[in-house]
């Protein structure tokens, strides 16, 4: 079983791949995809279904937090019948979005406001070196350089922090990333030979 | 342009075909990354202690350029299921799309039967704790929080959401080790952690661990394709300097 996963995984991702390169193949190629998209829909189920047993499994052994979980299983179940029984574009169902999931979120998101710059706080006393204070000064002068202030912009800041940016932050950028898909060229080689199976391989 | 690139991925194959064939034979050096070596130390610290690690796999979608990310993470994920699978705490991972999350039992799995303790293995230690970022972020704070967590090892496609993450840990005392392929999140995991994994780095973490031949040969290929490029940029340069004068 585990070898036919393989091969199905490596002449799917070989398919695919070939599909960029010949165009004789494009139909396949989309086929394969389109099938991927209908699957990762199926998955997006079996997903929600694991969150569920998760936190069920947390109730029921009464452990820390087991609150939050209850709150969040029959949440979710109201939540699901609710937009069978309504459909999704039914007004209640939008309120519950706009009320209830969009400010949870931008509470989240203000939150982490606070945590960021806790962090830069608190960067200095986990770690002093060099590219910490490096780090730590761009961010400040940065902040200045793109700041509104009422007496206008500080001479000289506004031309710096835009010589800092599109030069040496651009140039650091381009290179985290021509390595970033270094790493992505040759670990999805490995897929694609077998060498890696996160599908049920050994 | 598309022979180009067809030329590029057929030369990596075949070098990490070849490179891994040679890497069977000879033992790899590979220099110290700090993050790295941490990593280790905490795999040996959480079984001997007793304590949990959370594997967090990030936001990543397998059917976008975020992919190898992840993929690299389940590569991570595989050799720490391996060697905490007889821990009195497992491992458990975490996920923030569907796919990524039943990949994460998988390779559990995975882990805990080439260590021959198939039989401990339970599903729900591979977990989505949200489909959102910010809704995983949620659920993965909750997971550093309540579950006797000693470590949070963050490989993935994370935003700057994960700060969330890495202060719900600093609170109680968890480590932190973190990589992500999105810039955003990197610089927020570098004023995060103690020590940082930048850029490529984080795809060497499987290789670091004591990974499979192709792992390091995958290191290799890509010093190899790094130099290739630093040559071309510089070339370019200079022909370009010589053909204004």
């Amino acid at each position: 079983m585990r070898v036919f996963t393989a091969v199905i995984a490596i002449a799917a991702g070989i398919l695919i791949l070939s599909g960029y390169f010949f165009p004789a193949l494009v139909g396949m190629q989309t086929l394969l995809l389109n099938w991927a998209i209908i699957l990762t829909g199926v998955a997006a189920l079996a997903g929600i279904f694991n969150l569920i047993s998760v936190h069920t499994d947390k109730v029921r052994r009464g452990e820390k937090g087991g609150v939050y979980s209850a709150l969040l299983v029959i949440s979710l179940i109201a939540t699901f019948f609710l937009g069978i029984i309504l459909r999704p574009e039914h007004s209640a169902m939008k309120s519950l979005m706009n009320g209830i999931i969009i400010p949870s979120e931008a509470a989240l998101l203000g939150i982490l406001t606070i945590s960021l710059i806790y962090a830069a706080i608190r960067l200095l006393r986990r770690r002093v070196d060099v590219m910490s204070v490096i780090f730590l000064l761009t961010a400040v002068f940065l902040l200045f350089g793109s700041a509104t202030l009422p007496f206008g912009e500080i001479p000289l800041f506004g031309t710096l922090a835009r010589w800092v940016t599109q030069v040496w932050a651009l140039g650091g950028v381009r290179g985290i990333l021509i390595g970033v898909a270094l790493g992505t060229l040759t670990t999805g080689l490995r897929v694609l030979f077998g060498a890696d199976r996160p599908y049920g391989g050994s | 342009m598309i022979i180009i690139e067809l030329i590029i991925l057929a030369v990596s194959a075949i070098l990490l075909l070849v490179i891994t064939l040679w890497k069977r034979k000879s033992p790899a050096k590979l220099h110290e990354i700090p993050a790295l070596a941490q990593l280790y130390r905490l795999l040996g610290l959480s079984v001997e202690d007793g304590t949990r690690l959370h594997i967090s796999l990030g936001s990543g979608s397998l059917l976008d350029a975020r992919g190898g990310s992840a993929l690299a993470g389940l590569a991570m994920l595989r050799h720490i299921a391996e060697r905490t699978s007889v821990s009195d705490k497992p491992s458990v991972a975490s996920a923030g799309t569907s796919v990524l999350g039943l990949l994460s039992q998988d390779t559990l799995q995975a882990g805990y039967r080439v260590a021959g303790v198939e039989e401990l293995y339970a599903p729900t230690t591979g977990r989505v704790a949200g489909l959102s970022p910010f809704g995983y972020a949620a659920g993965a704070m909750n997971i550093s929080q309540d579950e006797n967590v000693s470590a949070n090892i963050m490989v993935g496609n994370f935003g700057p959401e994960v700060a969330l993450i890495t202060d719900a840990s600093e609170r109680v005392n968890v480590a932190t080790v973190g990589a992500s392929d999105n810039l955003a999140g990197q610089a927020v995991l570098f004023a995060n952690t103690q020590d940082p994994l930048i850029g490529e780095e984080l795809f060497s973490t499987a290789a670091y661990l004591g990974g499979a031949p192709s792992h390091l040969a995958s290191l290799t290929v890509q010093d190899i394709l790094r130099w290739s490029i630093i040559l071309v940029l510089l070339g370019g340069a200079v022909f370009e300097i010589l053909r204004t004068i």
